[in-house]
């Protein structure tokens, strides 16, 4: 047996024995959530005892997110969390009720995980942040916040409604998404400008193309502002962008690295940049405390082999919320497992096809 | 395989995200284009100005005996294609094999495009109404009858969002380059072939391929790249369908060219000798399949308006789809899932209408909609529609389609609604000035012409010149004293 085969294993053992305990936490009549103590009484299985390992988790049927819409939200506290302090982060909401979902600490578990994945060189500790995204009822703001704090850091903010914009663009108002996209713009170039020690910064593709370039026309540049290391995320953060990114909007001497991750999941950390890859960017899940899985696209409890395309299913098995098997709405390659993420990854996310259409993509 | 990279200011450049090309009836990749990214175009066109500085290294003049020179290579020669070349046979059948268009079409608006690269000389002559190219090149300069004039470049590049289903809206863009102002085309997703053959033939006659961008990109990028020239261009011209017309009316830096709703109109004095005009009618309909938005889709006329419908329909009627490389194919195919079949059901639709008649069913052996496994096809088809108020008096489809609709002419004017060709039969003078006057009439025909027969020393849907160009005072001494 290979190293790497070693360290499958063994992170395989951990991902069940993590399951179990999982399980054991949010099945138990005195720790779990209401939710997930009804929804056993409909299962023809007893999670207690008939979920062992990861692979048991496909008994359950596929988590529907339409029950994340509404409340009362204290359905999805488990019992032996009550009494903390609890946020409530949103999705979507451009129109109709958006789904939610209740953290305690969940957020800050997994930005500190991600934190332990950047490079201090580029990320310097004590360092201050911009966070260069949506603002309002999302996890995203809080969470680059609590990253910067846990790196000995301030963060910085804007404004920025993206259910607005997609109003806008749904209405075909090109021009006045643009206007707020510069408005948020403006408000980065402010920040920037202020003298407050910021040289990190979260941004979406989108945000900081339109950042570089506002800085490009005024005769500076993402480095000469200061910044030497830049997290982003989404499936618009593709190969020819990040080499675009690296070649022409930050030059060599700003780090950028790609995430991929949700509400319900958190952060998936891209595999460390290698020329040799070609500016593939693959994946890896948070685990065991999230898992990806690529699964075909007419059988979501298979996954295809590696370097097949199929659709994301995502799992979650945090002390705060059990998710097991969520279908995202991207789809990707599978990956093999390397050695500082030893187990498989996704590729190439993208929109899934038979959504895209339906899709719109706002400014974020 | 065949590779077209991104041009970028005449520099190649190959990208992470590609796309294949495919031929619509094997599914066989004829090339692989490399697409760009919103973020590179926007970079890109930080630097357009250098573009109009390298091509005012030129005179007009030059620039205009270069695209005549470029006009020949287009059409006869074998150029460079990505890593390939293409000569020009092969050029018809790519762009036949991808665009769904006969191959004797694309080789007709193959010479259309060569006679506009020919004749650019007298084109802008015409556009500019004489202008010395001095003063557009310089910025001012004095007429010959003695006035001060200046003209001043809006743009340092223009940009075009081109559509993948009619290769003739490429003579649009030409006058850009021999204008001295940048181009920067978006080709169609299954129409690269004829930017990038243009591109080589203007660059061997001689012109600086730093004057040159072209971003290709599949249906899925189409909308990123397409925004980014819009937004990064000073100028620029998309094609689209009524949605695009209304989401850019009123932008001053975007022209918009839709639907022409294109039509005959006969005037009282002449709709007795119809069948005269029996060949105009239906060439002004189903020349290039009905797929311009010169074509003709609705013939206008007091009386004689059911004869007229059934003779165009028995002509009409039993024509059939072919192959592509058979030089009587008329049809061109539909290569996007489904698109045939919408508009077949929007004209079914329409035809509950008691006012509306399809003529042309009887004469054809067959359905209107053609399903084949990888593209599908539409026959002629003509109907009568009795009032001319009604949806389906004032509808256009990419196909040889055609209402003929009864209305008095006096109200003619008022009912057409916008009408990108009107060719007007008629010798009254009262209605001749009336048709001169109607504003929703663009480009106005009065006698036979076709509403396909352009003269290219026309303007088309505005006048170029007036869209590249700002008129405005320029005095280097004071006026007279007044």
């Amino acid at each position: 047996m290979s190293e790497l085969e070693a360290k499958v294993a063994q992170a395989k053992e951990k991902l069940d024995q993590h399951v179990r305990e999982s399980v054991a936490w949010h099945f138990n009549p005195e720790t779990g959530s209401p939710y997930w103590l009804d929804k056993a009484k409909t299962l023809d299985f007893n999670p207690l005892t008939d979920i062992q390992c990861f692979e048991d988790v496909k008994k359950f049927p596929l988590f529907e997110d339409e029950d994340l819409r509404g409340g009362p939200l204290e359905k999805w506290i488990p019992k032996g969390l009550a009494g903390k302090p609890t946020y409530v982060f949103e999705t979507g909401g451009t129109t109709g009720i958006p789904k939610s979902r209740v953290v305690i600490e969940d957020h800050w578990i997994d930005y500190e995980n991600f934190s332990d994945t950047l490079p201090d060189e580029h990320f310097p500790k004590g360092a201050n942040w911009l966070m260069l995204g949506p603002s309002g009822p999302r996890r995203l703001r809080l969470a680059v916040e609590h990253l910067a704090q846990y790196r000995g850091g301030i963060c910085f903010c804007v404004d920025l409604d993206p259910r607005w914009v997609v109003k806008l663009l749904k209405k075909g108002k090109t021009e006045e998404a643009k206007a707020y996209a510069e408005h948020v713009i403006d408000q980065a170039m402010t920040i920037l400008g202020a003298n407050h020690n910021i040289q990190c910064m979260f941004a979406t593709p989108k945000l900081l193309e339109a950042l570089a370039m506002r800085l490009i026309d005024e005769g500076s540049s993402v480095e000469e502002a200061g910044i030497k290391g830049i997290f982003a995320g989404g499936t618009e953060f593709t190969p020819q962008w990040y080499r675009f990114c690296k070649e022409e909007l930050l030059g060599p001497n700003v780090f950028i690295t790609p995430t991929y991750g949700n509400t319900l999941m958190g952060l998936s950390c891209g595999k460390p940049f290698d020329p040799a890859d070609n500016y593939k960017i693959t994946y890896f899940a948070p685990q065991p405390r999230a898992v990806i899985e690529v699964v075909q696209f007419d059988d979501y409890n298979k996954v295809v082999n590696v370097g097949e395309t199929g659709r994301v299913k995502l799992y979650t098995f945090t002390q705060e919320l059990f998710i097991p098997g969520f279908m995202e709405r991207d789809e990707g390659e599978r990956e093999e497992p390397i050695d500082v993420y030893p187990w498989h990854g996704i590729s190439g996310t993208r929109p899934f096809h038979e959504l895209l259409k339906t899709t719109t993509v706002g400014v974020y | 395989m065949l590779e077209i990279p991104v041009i970028r200011w005449g520099k190649e450049y190959e990208s992470m995200s590609r796309m294949d090309v495919v031929h619509f009836e094997t599914g066989e990749t004829l090339a692989q284009v490399h697409e760009a990214n919103g973020g590179l175009i926007k970079m890109d066109m930080k630097k357009a100005r250098k573009a109009r500085e390298i091509l005012r290294e030129f005179s007009i003049q030059q620039l205009v005996d270069m695209c005549a020179k470029a006009g020949e290579l287009y059409e006869h020669a074998t150029l460079p294609l990505g890593n390939g070349e293409q000569d020009p046979d092969s050029f018809c059948t790519m762009q036949s094999a991808t665009t769904g268009l006969p191959e004797h079409m694309c080789r007709f608006n193959m010479s259309k495009n060569a006679f506009v690269m020919k004749h650019m000389g007298e084109i802008l002559d015409a556009l500019t109404r004489g202008l010395p190219y001095d003063i557009l090149s310089n910025g001012y300069g004095m007429e010959s009858r003695g006035v001060m004039v200046s003209y001043q470049a809006n743009c340092n590049a223009a940009g075009w969002v081109l559509p993948s289903n009619s290769p003739g809206v490429h003579t649009l863009w030409l006058p850009v380059i021999p204008l001295q102002i940048g181009l920067v085309l978006k080709p169609g997703p299954a129409e690269p072939w004829t930017p990038y053959r243009m591109y080589e033939a203007f660059a061997q006659a001689g012109v600086p391929r730093e004057a040159f961008c072209l971003y290709p990109g599949g249906a899925d990028k189409g909308a990123e790249l397409g925004a980014a020239v819009l937004e990064s261009c000073e100028r620029s011209v998309i094609f689209g369908g009524l949605a695009t017309i209304e989401r850019y009316h009123g932008n001053p830096k975007i022209s918009a060219h839709g639907p022409g709703f294109s039509k005959i109109l006969l005037g009282d004095d002449k709709v007795d000798e119809w069948e005269k005009y029996l060949d105009l009618m239906i060439d002004s309909v189903y020349v290039n399949s009905g797929r311009s938005c010169i074509s003709c889709s609705g013939i206008w006329a007091s009386r004689h308006t059911e004869e007229i419908a059934d003779a165009m329909a028995q002509r009409l009627g039993p024509i059939a789809p072919l192959p592509m490389t058979d030089p009587n194919s008329g049809l061109a195919a539909f290569t996007m899932p489904g698109a045939a079949k919408a508009m077949s059901g929007q004209i079914d639709d329409g035809c509950q209408s008691s006012a509306v008649t399809e003529v042309t069913a009887k004469y054809r052996d067959g359905d209107r909609l053609v399903e084949k496994e990888r593209c599908d096809f539409l026959r002629p088809t003509v109907l009568h529609v009795s009032d001319p108020d009604d949806p389906m008096a004032n509808t256009e489809f990419m196909f040889p389609f055609c209402s003929v609709v009864e209305c008095p002419q006096d109200k003619m004017i008022s009912k057409i609604g916008y009408t990108l060709v009107g060719s007007c039969l008629t010798d009254d003078p009262v209605w001749s000035r009336q048709l001169l006057d109607a504003t929703n009439i663009d480009r106005l025909n009065i006698g036979e012409v076709k509403t396909l027969q352009l003269n290219w020393l026309q303007p088309h849907e505005g006048n170029i010149i007036d869209f590249l160009f700002r008129a405005r005072a320029f005095q280097n001494s004071p006026p007279p004293a007044h």
